[in-house]
């Protein structure tokens, strides 16, 4: 489905995704900086010490539990914070401007034109009472001194540039009119509208069918290698990151424990927690029989324990891993892990598996083939 | 069906044997907006599944496929305009006014909504929620309700103190545990999951399941899970029905209908499906239509296959009238022109 090869290879994915870079290939588009986030208006911190890169034209997945801080981490790369939620330290910088000193008058210089978002529920960021196009040539006329007659036709082309088929017709329809996949379109039409340097996607497939969701992820990842778009995507499903992302981090009671390429990730997960994750997401393998749980709960915002924050509902830990901070440490192959026993831990990857047939392909191709010939005999 | 759980149906129901259907659907036909000089829309058309003691039954389909509309007819809440649904043995569709009434009250059918963030009331505590349907119900003491209640949290895991709290101060995963306690204080024989778990995450999504799966077997359940989610029935349904546009397109042994679909939307829905598993798949893209496409397949007629529109491998015969549902293995049906052949012109496709 998408540009990428379906190949689990590392380092192939590597190369495909630097070369598939726009403009100014692996620049960075966002830098977050030693990031600390307090909710309950500075009674507890949700989000600690989190630092990442977005390049031009990459695109980076968070992933974690609820409550995991990812979608604070997210909603403050916006300015969207909602009440009682502040920054309480470090940078978050897009290409050059620093976005946590701006004022909600600079803020709508960003937002939309540099940034663009897309949330879960499509439906609820439009107004039942305008036609769709009306919404997404507002913009065009206000932030781009477009006429009306030149933002509709631009209106017009993002729509078909989205995959909406008749966008002429689209463009008068209200919202109650189309399907939760069409306005998901709408708004990354509208997301795209600015040209901006970053999308942000925040569970934004989740409510969708899988057959839509497949084609909305297709969609983000062609608007990835035509316009160079950096692309960060906020999501519990850790195969939607896998099918879309170059890059996973992972994130456990609002730090990043784990960070590093995806396919390599997913093939030998340095972290315990995401070999936990792993477990338990739905990798498309239709012959499990068992359901994994991650055992216990994650702490409470606000806890703050001294060793690590997993400890209590790790399979591998130690009195050792409960007394001291563990640092988030980059290994020498450029990956980041916040364990302390990293080092000596063989984790189980998704691509492991206790059945024979699935890692040989083929044999698993040839299996299915004559099922079906038993079947249709 | 585990041994065990076979003897508790057998004893709990001599009558019935193993072979009789808990829960049995035929021909079933729903239909909405009856108005005058206009035919009523069919949300459901000729429907025929049925569910076992002790059996989970996937039910999936995209949004409007009519899903909820079929367990929404089970329990009456849905115009029938043609067809049976009989459970343990008894008829229930049309029933209205007190046979209706004693049939909901007796709890023998429960239907757990979707979201249990909205569908459990802020201002009661968990006890009352929980008791409710004991209480609306006859034939339960009021001095056995506490015992029942008690009951059923530990049946879904639930700490006894969480009796006195209100919803507002439990999690997701919590609210639906609560959502199925309300379910089984009853004793029901039938469970109609709509969607029990596409509002948790992963591994709270996995302990939902798993709970649904204990259930079934200790308390001789049937269940129903709807979803249109085909990865939260891999691994716990042990049948799957396939709904598109109001159609059951397939039916048949959960892993046989995953790993060998015989219907190009089966193959379409578990193509689709996110994966960190790239082998041996077939591309969505390799299941939609291209150009050129037949011209009629662009508006089909009223009778031709509901999949038409979006089908690659729709031929003449597809344009006249959809397929029957047809044998298509052991314990398995399609409804399906191609059936035998589209795979073979996928693989052609794909080279």
């Amino acid at each position: 489905m998408p540009p990428s090869p379906p190949d689990p290879d590392a380092t192939s994915r590597t190369t495909v995704a630097s070369s598939t870079a726009g403009p100014t290939p692996g620049a960075p588009v966002l830098t977050v900086d030693g990031l600390h986030i307090t909710v309950g208006a500075g009674r507890a911190e949700a989000v600690r010490d989190v630092s990442f890169r977005v390049r031009a034209g990459e695109a980076v997945g968070l992933v974690g539990e609820s409550g995991s801080g990812k979608t604070l981490t997210c909603r403050s790369v916006l300015g969207v914070g909602a009440p009682g939620v502040a920054v309480s330290a470090g940078r978050i910088d897009l290409a050059g401007t620093e976005l946590t000193a701006l004022t909600e008058r600079q803020w709508e210089q960003v937002r939309g034109t540099r940034l663009g978002a897309v949330f879960q529920d499509p439906a609820s960021y439009l107004n039942p009472s305008l036609t769709v196009g009306r919404q997404l040539a507002e913009p065009l006329r206000l932030r781009h001194g477009l006429n009306r007659a030149a933002a509709r036709e631009r209106a017009v082309e993002l729509f078909a540039s989205v995959g909406l088929h008749r966008p002429e017709e689209v463009y008068h329809r209200y919202p109650h009119e189309l399907s939760g996949g069409m306005l998901q379109r709408v708004l990354i039409a509208v997301a795209v509208a600015g040209e901006p340097e970053l999308l942000v996607a925040d569970e934004a497939t989740t409510a969708l069918d899988t057959v839509v969701q497949a084609e909305v992820l297709e969609l983000l990842a062609k608007l990835r290698t035509e316009r160079g778009l950096a692309l960060l995507l906020v999501t519990h499903d850790l195969a939607v990151v896998a099918e879309v992302c170059d890059r996973i981090l992972v994130f456990y009671a609002g730090e990043i424990v784990e960070d590093g390429p995806t396919a390599e990730v997913v093939a030998a997960p340095a972290h315990p927690y995401t070999e936990a994750l792993l477990r338990v997401a739905s990798i498309g393998d239709w012959q499990r029989r068992d359901l994994a749980v991650i055992p216990g709960r994650p702490p409470e915002a606000g806890a703050a324990p001294v060793g690590c924050r997993f400890a209590d509902r790790c399979a591998f830990a130690t009195p050792a891993c409960s007394d001291a901070p563990v640092p988030l440490t980059v290994r020498p192959d450029g990956r980041r892990v916040r364990c302390g026993r990293a080092g000596e831990l063989a984790l189980a990857g998704a691509l492991d598996t206790r059945t024979p047939t699935s890692a040989d392909p083929a044999g698993t191709a040839g299996r299915t083939h004559r099922t079906l010939q038993e079947v249709t005999a | 069906m585990s041994p065990s759980t076979a003897t508790a149906t057998a004893a709990a129901h001599p009558a019935t044997a193993a072979t009789e259907p808990l829960l049995r659907i035929s021909g079933l036909s729903v239909a909405y907006g009856r108005r005058p000089g206009r035919a009523a829309e069919r949300v459901l058309d000729d429907v025929s599944l049925d569910a076992r003691a002790g059996e989970i039954l996937g039910v999936i389909g995209e949004t409007g496929s009519g899903k909820t509309t079929l367990a929404r007819a089970v329990v009456g809440l849905a115009p029938v305009v043609e067809g049976r649904i009989t459970v343990d043995g008894e008829e229930v569709t049309g029933l209205r006014g007190r046979p209706l009434r004693e049939l909901r009250r007796s709890g023998r059918i429960q239907y757990m909504f979707q979201d249990p963030l909205r569908s459990l009331d802020p201002d009661l505590t968990v006890g009352e929620i929980v008791g409710e349907p004991l209480t609306v119900g006859t034939g339960t003491e009021r001095g056995e309700r506490a015992g029942r209640v008690r009951e059923a949290l530990e049946l879904v895991g639930l700490p006894a103190e969480f009796a006195e709290r209100t919803p507002g101060r439990l999690s997701g995963g919590q609210r639906q545990r609560v959502s199925l306690a309300r379910s089984v204080v009853t004793r029901p024989r039938l469970l109609l999951a709509d969607e029990p778990v596409s509002a948790l995450d992963a591994s709270n999504r996995n302990h939902v399941l798993l709970l649904l799966d204990e259930l079934r077997r200790s308390l001789g359940l049937a269940v129903v899970i709807i979803s249109h989610d085909l990865s939260s029935l891999a691994g716990i349904a042990d049948r799957i029905a396939v709904l598109y546009r109001g159609r059951l397109v397939e039916q048949g042994p959960a892993e046989d209908v995953l790993t060998s679909p015989l219907h190009p939307y089966t193959a379409l829905l578990t193509a689709s499906a996110p994966s960190v598993r790239r082998e041996h798949r077939i591309t969505p893209a390799q299941l939609r239509p291209r150009d050129p496409r037949p011209e009629w397949t662009l508006q089909p007629p009223a009778d031709a296959c509901v999949f038409a529109h979006r089908c690659p491998f729709a031929g003449e015969d597809c344009r006249q009238a959809p397929a029957a549902a047809a044998h298509g293995g052991p314990a398995r049906t399609v409804a399906c022109h191609r059936a035998a052949d589209w795979r073979e012109r996928l693989t052609a496709d794909a080279l």
